[in-house]
């Protein structure tokens, strides 16, 4: 679903990805971990398509990003820690707008009913400027995946939500990826992202340094990981 | 670091055809071109002046190439070409704004008229100092790079169309009484003296861009070193 | 999807957005009409030199007042992330462009549909104008600095100075507009026919779609790393 090959990405003469190769499968929750300045950003915007990579390619469901970007943005959704929201248009007009944007004529019911599955069914007609930060990153899933898509990237989705809106998320991106979805989850809250991961990829100073099954880290691994640079032996 | 900062012998022998051709130049421009027989001494400005609008032109060009190059292929050579050029021709265009008042002084009586090619050369000129703040503030190198190659793009593509709003202008209002130039009825010698004082000031170019591209990479790796020390 | 639907969503976004806040427009007029006034004390009232020097008048206070809303259309983007949020969708970098082009034209065009009646009023201008002349070059007038303007402002919008830059940016390139606009809005207003400013309506023409098409090729450098 998700390919990357060989992502490099060079500021200047900074190099924020050095060769990073990637892949996750339908089904899959992939957590990228990786400490200030691994280069986490930089490969989430390249994956989402905001930003060109400097070599390497990126695959998404199939569609090279270089030449098919429309398909590959398509069947893509993607949630960063900024919601891409507009604050002075109501949950609904947001929607609209989005819906639009990805080619879809949704109607009024649909778009109703895309939201009460984030729970936010009676707030419709609010502007979003006065939804709480934990109602505002739900709008944005709901957002994200309003064109049905296979991809979820999932970008710091965390911050600024409390505990029980942490969780709500947690539950709405399981069933996305049991419902054959994969997701793509870059987040620096090691513990959280470690409870929901199924597959893990390290990225220290733009590197790939260790990957493998979620049950095989634990955050004690990680953490050294980020200080070592190198993938820890398993004990 | 050692090797950027040195100038090659290359730089040598461009340096020193540079000091012979500006040399020849002003032995044309003084001794060799003949007296203008209305103007006076003063018309001896001219060969400087003109040379001086080629060259910013021809630089401009070079970051308007520089700035295509830079987008198709995102190397930084580009964006170092382009930033060097740009500064070399504002230099040269200031010459021209400069010596020319003080050729039209005597001539036509005044500092500055709003004639076409004046005009338009100040809104070249203009269009240039907004380029190099636009690199000043852009912030990050990459950004700069990427902003001033658009609008090095545009601003060129732009010359053309404000020479033609600015004739159309003036020729819509009475004609200013002394018509700029008189490159018509031009004395062999003079051709001969403008070609030269323009070869020297071409060579004069290539030598500053050398150097300032020099510049900009060093000042770019100690600005890289500044970064990461201070990560 | 379409071209001109990823347009038009992006235009109506734009409209419905101003509809909500009115940031914009109100500012926009408030700032035109200030300067109408304020050139007002530059002359004798009735002195023949109005006539003369109105287009010049009435064109700073369009632009002027148009840079507000164009340095505005990217900069509220960048500050909520909105930008990024389009880079999402699967349309052309510059279906953006063309939507934010479409509503900052139309938003300098409302003010100046405001603003011209006032003007006409406030320096006794004579009522034997060109009006169908003047709705053109008004228009392609407008179009052309609106697409250096667009363009330009998500440059600055993108930089340290924000804002600031912007008019040092956008005004030597948008000579021929200034011009071209002047010179033919004072026959027109003066009612000569269209085909005395012939040639400056080319030229507006020329330099709008110059700058939209090399606009729309470049947009997406300026969005994209």
């Amino acid at each position: 679903m998700i390919q990357a090959k060989g992502l490099t990405k060079i500021y200047g003469t900074r190099y924020a990805l050095r060769g990073v190769d990637l892949e996750a499968e339908a089904g899959e929750i992939l957590g990228v971990f990786g400490p200030n300045g691994a280069g986490k950003s930089t490969l989430v915007r390249i994956l989402a398509g905001q930003a060109k990579p400097s070599s390497g390619s990126v695959t998404l469901c199939g569609h090279p990003l270089a030449t098919e970007a429309a398909q590959a943005r398509a069947c893509t959704g993607v949630v960063g820690h900024l919601t891409y929201l507009y604050d002075d248009l109501t949950a609904v007009e947001n929607l609209r707008f989005f819906a639009r944007m990805f080619g879809l004529h949704l109607k009024e019911p649909e778009l109703l009913e895309r939201l009460s599955r984030v729970g936010l069914r009676g707030r419709e007609h609010e502007p979003v400027r006065h939804f709480s930060r934990g109602m505002q990153q739900r709008l944005a899933l709901a957002r994200a995946t309003l064109h049905n898509p296979r991809v979820l990237i999932l970008d710091e989705p965390y911050t600024g939500l409390d505990r029980q809106a942490s969780l709500f998320l947690d539950n709405l991106v399981r069933d996305f990826a049991r419902e054959g979805g994969t997701v793509l989850l870059v987040t620096h809250d090691v513990d959280h992202g470690l409870n929901i991961a199924t597959r893990v990829l390290l990225l220290v100073s733009g590197r790939v340094v260790d990957q493998g099954p979620a049950d095989a880290f634990s955050a004690q691994t990680i953490v050294t990981a980020y200080e070592t640079g190198r993938k820890v032996p398993q004990a | 670091m050692q090797k950027n900062v040195r100038l090659s012998p290359a730089d040598w022998i461009l340096w020193g055809l540079t000091s012979v051709a500006i040399a020849v130049a002003l032995y044309a421009a003084f001794l060799y071109a003949p007296t203008e027989r209305t103007m006076g001494d003063i018309q001896r400005i001219f060969y400087f002046h003109v040379a001086s609008a080629w060259i910013g032109f021809l630089a401009f060009f070079v970051v308007f190439v520089a700035s295509i190059a830079y987008l198709a292929t995102k190397a930084i050579k580009w964006d170092i070409l382009a930033a060097s050029s740009a500064e070399i021709g504002v230099v040269f265009s200031t010459l021209v704004l400069l010596t020319g008042p003080l050729w039209a002084r005597p001539v036509w009586n005044t500092y500055w008229t709003w004639d076409p090619r004046l005009t338009s050369f100040l809104i070249l000129w203009l269009i240039y100092i907004a380029y190099l703040m636009l690199r000043a503030y852009a912030g990050e190198e990459e950004k700069s790079a990427r902003f001033a190659a658009v609008f090095g793009i545009i601003g060129f593509l732009d010359v053309p169309i404000v020479y033609a709003s600015i004739r159309l202008w003036r020729t819509l209002h009475p004609k200013p009484v002394i018509a700029g130039g008189g490159s018509s009825g031009l004395a062999p010698q003079m051709l001969t003296s403008l070609f030269i004082a323009l070869g020297a000031f071409l060579v004069l170019y290539i030598a500053l861009l050398r150097l300032r591209i020099r510049l900009e990479k060093v000042n770019r790796a100690v600005r890289q070193l500044h970064l990461e020390i201070n990560r | 999807m379409s071209y001109f639907a990823g347009i038009a969503a992006v235009y109506w976004k734009d409209v419905l957005l101003e509809f909500r806040t009115r940031q914009s427009l109100s500012t926009m007029f408030t700032f035109c009409l200030t300067i109408v006034i304020i050139f007002n004390f530059v002359f004798e009232p009735g002195s023949p030199a109005v006539l003369e020097v109105s287009p010049g008048v009435l064109w700073a206070a369009f632009t002027f007042s148009g840079l507000l809303g164009i340095s505005r259309s990217f900069s509220f983007e960048i500050d909520r992330g909105g930008l990024q949020g389009l880079l999402l969708c699967p349309v052309e970098r510059s279906t953006i462009y063309f939507g934010k082009v479409l509503g900052n034209a139309t938003f300098m065009l409302l003010i100046e549909a405001v603003t011209f009646p006032i003007f006409v009023v406030f320096y006794n201008l004579p009522p034997n104008m060109n009006l169908l002349g003047l709705v053109l070059v008004f228009v392609l007038g407008t179009l052309g600095f609106v697409a250096v303007g667009t363009l330009l402002s998500a440059i600055s919008a993108n930089t340290k100075a924000r804002e600031v830059l912007l008019p040092v940016l956008l005004f030597p390139v948008a000579v021929p507009v200034l011009v071209a606009t002047v010179k033919s809005t004072g026959p027109l207003l003066r009612g000569e026919d269209l085909a005395q400013v012939a040639s400056w309506v080319k030229l507006l023409l020329a330099f709008d779609l110059l700058f939209l098409a090399a606009s729309s090729l470049t947009f997406e450098f300026i969005v994209e790393e």
